[in-house]
């Protein structure tokens, strides 16, 4: 395949960026997304220029470092991580525009990189379990109901990857938060904090100036792991509750 | 608490669902009160003067009707303030639009803020034409509402603001019952089918109901 790159440049965090377009050739189909601009990279590193900073690691589709917004969709056209994306799911001779995560809690460091630590922040805020946990117990040690299990486990997907940031108009959190929130909350090992964890990361979630939720939905269509937009109600649901227990102390 | 909820912008937003909820009642009994406009003049400046007489003995002349507004432009000026705040926060978390442009959303999600300055602009102009009569054309009648709404809709621009309104407020309440829902955390996977049908067919209703009044005018069926 051969393919025209329109690719978002900037070279540091200060300066000011632009679309630079390249051409690569000899792009098999089979290749991710990632392996594509590892071949334009290599190309650029011979003729001495510089490459196109980008984020990955396990290219697994698991640990959320991937990013970039393919043709104005965050991970691109499939619903999965750019790392899993395939070149078959572009045609031979189509222009591709690539540009880093927008949002001002993202700011971008260096061409397709941009700066997530806002997500670690919300996490420290409450993203955890406070009760020490020692070596792995044994698994009826606390009874979870299955539905519960099973919930906790669709929001524990979320690899944090910020393409519901990406994608939302108003480059709101609120997704990524609540697949967290829910997560923790509905389980007993979450629930002695269950009110703090929500108030809190909800607080450094603001705090951190991402928008808030007009429930356009775009990040649940972003998102490569599938959480529901319905988690944001589930969260809002648990910040009612918590403000009002709060409220009566 | 209340510094807990204004402070968040989860918070603000249950404000702004609160308050919208609170005008979405009071537009639904406003409408139907509307619609009796169709049995002439008699019946429906009656139940105008109802209107400030409701409540009594308890209360006094008019004292339920005042109560009524306090409460709508408290909410008024809630969900205003509100959504300005938000807009301006939503606005600046997102400041670099990106290169490559798509279609976004659905039309009913774009058009909440548009929709809302729109609305904020009528609810000024219809309370200074048919509650106050400053704006009023052909002479404004203190107690005979009935010809003040005939004079109105029989103006082109009358009938122009107000039908564009009553469309933006289709649109709004389309998505914002919805998204209150959502907002209060009641919506659901299994509810989600019902609140979208109920927030539809309120917006279809309430469109639709007070629409009725201006074509009644222009069709001369109100005279
Ligand atoms: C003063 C005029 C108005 C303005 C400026 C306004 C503005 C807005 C805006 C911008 C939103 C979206 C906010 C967001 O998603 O963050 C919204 C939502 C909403 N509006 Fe209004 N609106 C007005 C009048 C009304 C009226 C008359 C109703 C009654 C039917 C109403 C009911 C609602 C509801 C129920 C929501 C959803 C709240 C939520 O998402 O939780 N609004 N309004
Ligand atoms: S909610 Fe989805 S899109 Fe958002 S960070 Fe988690 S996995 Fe990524
Ligand atoms: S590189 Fe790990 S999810 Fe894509």
């Amino acid at each position: 395949m051969k393919l025209t790159l329109r690719v978002w440049r900037q070279r540091a965090a200060d300066a000011d960026g632009a679309m630079s377009t390249y051409e690569v050739d000899g792009i098999s189909a089979d290749m991710s997304f990632l392996e594509m601009l590892d071949t334009l990279n290599e190309e650029l590193i011979l003729k001495g220029e510089d490459p196109v900073a980008f984020d990955h690691d396990c290219r697994e589709g698991i640990c959320g470092a991937c990013s970039l917004v393919i043709n104005g969709d965050a991970h691109g056209p499939e619903r999965t991580t750019t790392c899993q994306l395939h070149m078959r799911s572009f045609a031979d001779g189509d222009t591709i525009d690539v540009e880093p995560w927008r949002a001002s809690a993202f700011p971008v460091v260096k061409d397709l990189v941009v700066d997530r630590s806002a997500f670690d922040r919300i996490i420290q805020a409450g993203g955890y379990v406070t009760a020490p946990t020692g070596a792995a117990p044994e698994a009826h040690a606390t009874a979870v109901p299955k539905p519960d299990a099973d919930f906790a486990f669709e929001h524990a997907e979320c690899i944090g990857c910020g393409a519901c940031v990406a994608a939302c108009p108003n480059g709101a959190a609120m997704l990524f938060t609540s697949a967290k929130v829910n997560h923790l909350n509905v389980l007993p090992q979450g629930a002695p904090e269950r009110e703090t964890r929500v108030l809190d990361m909800v607080a450094q979630m603001d705090e951190e100036g991402f928008g808030g939720c007009t429930l356009a939905g775009e990040c649940a269509t972003a998102c490569p792991k599938g959480i529901p937009l319905v988690s944001i109600t589930g969260m809002n649901k648990e910040w009612l509750r918590a403000t009002r227990k709060a409220s009566r102390r | 608490m209340a510094r807990t909820v204004w402070d968040s912008s989860v918070g603000k937003k249950t404000v702004m669902a609160v308050s919208g909820l609170i005008m979405l009642l009071y537009l639904v009994v406003h409408m139907i009160g509307n619609l009796k406009i169709f049995f002439g003049p008699g019946e429906f400046n009656h139940y105008a003067h109802w209107l400030r007489t409701v409540g009594e003995p308890f209360m006094h002349y008019e004292w339920t009707l005042w109560l009524i507004r306090v409460a709508l432009v408290v909410a008024v000026f809630a969900h205003a303030t509100s959504a300005y705040q938000l807009s301006r926060r939503d606005i600046r978390a997102r400041p670099n639009k990106y290169v490559h442009k798509k279609a976004r959303a659905s039309y009913a999600t774009r058009t909440m803020r548009w929709g809302g300055i729109i609305l904020a602009l009528f609810i000024v102009w219809h309370i200074l034409d048919l509650t106050t009569g400053t704006v009023h054309s052909g002479g404004f009648q203190e107690g005979h509402p009935y010809q003040n709404v005939v004079d109105t809709f029989s103006t082109w621009y009358g009938n122009v603001i107000y039908i564009v309104a009553m469309l933006a407020l289709g649109l709004h309440i389309r998505h914002g019952f919805w998204s209150a829902a959502q907002t209060l955390g009641v919506g659901s996977r299994n509810r989600d089918r019902a609140l979208k049908t109920v927030a539809n067919a309120l917006a279809l209703l309430l469109t639709a109901g007070f629409l009725a009044v201006p074509v009644g005018v222009m069709t001369g069926l109100v005279s």
